[in-house]
């Protein structure tokens, strides 16, 4: 098996660090061949970022994601720009609070309300990336839930590993209730 | 997965880390994309072990850095980009004539000029082997995995210490940039050459007498005093315009490395014997090639993959009876037809499939098949 994630928004949502999140607790602790990546421009902020995350069981040659299975995006523009890289029949993440996209039978869409969630828990919204991994790993079932956990917990700047896991809560819980529909 | 301690990194991270296994003990640098990774670690990470790490003001000034500190005795590297390393050529020529060995990265974006700073591309595979100038030795490793990151660098510190000689990494921004796992290889594990040093105190009379087909033992400055120039020197140092003496030491610079080029080739090939579509790649252009390889080969087409790791000297050895069975030889490059201009000195050019993509997009399986597929028509 081999999947293709892509992780999607402006610079300096996280979007990257998600990516990271979610390669390691694929590498290091479900133990699947994993490649990390991402593509930005020469700004800090803002833009179309994209991060993406191949796991696989078998060996990874070219590193690049190719024929993305699921998309993940935090921003229309980026929303916009990366639908057309989906696979036929891949699942589309989105932040139903900003974005929008048509429904299609070429994709399966999910809008979930990230932003207006995130607020309301923590009252800011540094922590919208990691919602992201949370609700991505509870809705398409690729990795374990624990390996995700210990990711998070090591990507974690000092003292914000318990706001990052709940953080990573209420992307589960944010997934289940779109999936239940 | 076997047992040890895993890793997922970035690779620019895992060349740092394997400069710190081989015993880098002094980093002197300026910071440019996509290669910056590589500094901000040595910062952190050099002092805690007693090494010291510059940021000086240019790449002129940091290549002159790791020269000065590599003759002090510290295994010494600096890493840069494109346009840093158009900056550091004259240096490198120095450090090949007055044979001081030092590791220079560079991982290539996209140019001329400050062209795609976040980029990929390989566009300064020949700019590493006749960038500066003069005839000079040149060793190049260009490493296609993170894993590969580590261990060229380490080997890259090897080359150098034993060959009294610049080694240049050319990594690129896909494999500088991404994260893969890979398992840290234990202290010992891996070789670690250190440079021979000479049984001399006080001065040195003769630091460039090489030792038959070896090169010269190299004194450290504080233990010894010797003469280090750029003009052409004789076995004391010191320059002279001696005709024999320059013929002589001109040759020995480059002739120590092709003398032993056992100790410098590397090469990965993957269903060579057979290839009648024979795939020549580097870097992160090659694992594209290797997925098109292993297509062609469900499809029954006996299609296989010549990877030079060490890319300066050119594995023309290794090369050449796999170029000579094969029917097409395909070149997929980031760049406008490099790699190419090599291979058509060992084969015919009408055999010869160029696959050139400069537009700062990654170089993917699609695009040299498309690319193969339009030439045969």
């Amino acid at each position: 098996m081999k999947y293709e994630i892509r992780f999607s928004g402006s610079g300096g949502q996280g979007v990257i660090t998600a990516s990271v999140i979610l390669g390691t607790a694929a590498a290091l602790h479900d133990g699947k061949n994993v490649i990390q990546s991402q593509a930005y421009g020469p700004e800090a902020r803002g833009g179309a970022t994209k991060a993406d995350v191949i796991i696989a069981d078998e060996k990874i040659l070219y590193p690049k994601a190719q024929h993305i299975d699921y998309l993940v995006s935090l921003t229309q523009k980026a929303a916009n720009k990366f639908i057309k890289t989906l696979k036929k029949g891949g699942i589309v993440i989105i932040d139903g609070d900003f974005v929008e996209l048509p429904d299609s039978p070429d994709y399966k869409i999910y809008r979930l309300p990230i932003t207006s969630n995130t607020i309301a828990k923590f009252n800011r919204t540094t922590t919208l990336n990691v919602v992201a991994v949370g609700a991505f790993a509870e809705m398409a079932g690729l990795v374990s839930m624990d390996a995700v956990k210990k990711a998070v917990i090591e990507n974690s700047p000092a003292g914000f590993e318990e706001m990052n896991i709940a953080s990573f809560e209420l992307g589960r819980d944010l997934a289940r209730a779109a999936k239940k529909g | 997965m076997k047992e040890g301690k895993y890793t997922f990194v970035q690779g620019n991270i895992a060349c740092a880390e394997g400069a710190l296994y081989a015993g880098c003990s002094f980093f002197g640098g300026y910071p440019i994309t996509p290669s910056t990774e590589i500094a901000e670690f040595m910062s952190e990470k050099l002092p805690l072990r007693g090494g010291k790490f510059i940021q000086m003001e240019d790449e002129i000034a940091s290549i002159g850095s790791i020269i000065g500190a590599a003759l002090s005795g510290a295994k010494s590297m600096t890493s840069t980009s494109g346009p840093g390393f158009s900056l550091m050529q004259e240096l490198i020529g120095y450090a090949c004539i007055a044979e001081v060995p030092c590791v220079i990265v560079n991982v290539m974006r996209g140019g001329p000029s400050t062209g795609l700073p976040t980029s990929p591309a390989q566009s300064d595979l020949l700019q590493a082997k006749w960038g500066t100038h003069g005839d000079h030795p040149t060793i190049a490793l260009v490493p296609n995995s993170v894993e590969e990151m580590f261990t060229e660098t380490v080997r890259a510190f090897n080359l150098a210490e034993y060959f009294r000689t610049p080694v240049i990494i050319l990594g690129d921004e896909i494999i500088g940039h991404m994260r893969e796992k890979f398992r840290l290889p234990e202290p010992g594990e891996l070789e670690v050459i250190d440079r021979k040093l000479p049984d001399v105190d006080g001065l040195c009379r003769l630091p460039y007498r090489a030792d038959g087909k070896h090169p010269a033992c190299l004194p450290n400055f504080g233990a010894s005093r010797f003469h280090v120039t750029g003009l052409n020197h004789d076995e004391s140092g010191f320059p002279t315009m001696d005709p024999s003496i320059v013929q002589e030491s001109n040759s020995r610079i480059i002739d120590k490395i092709y003398h032993q080029r056992e100790l410098i080739d590397k090469v990965e090939t993957k269903y060579c014997e057979d290839a009648e579509m024979l795939f020549l790649a580097v870097g992160s252009a090659a694992r594209a090639a290797e997925e098109v390889v292993e297509e062609y080969r469900r499809k029954g087409i006996k299609a296989g993959l010549f990877r030079p790791v060490t890319l300066w000297p050119f594995p023309k050895k290794q090369f050449i009876p796999y170029a000579e069975k094969a029917k097409k030889i395909i070149v997929p490059e980031m760049n406008l037809g490099q790699l190419r201009t090599v291979v058509e000195r060992f084969a015919r050019s009408e055999k010869v499939i160029p696959v050139n993509l400069v537009n700062g997009e990654p170089l993917d399986p699609e695009f040299i098949m498309s690319t193969i597929e339009k030439c045969s028509k």
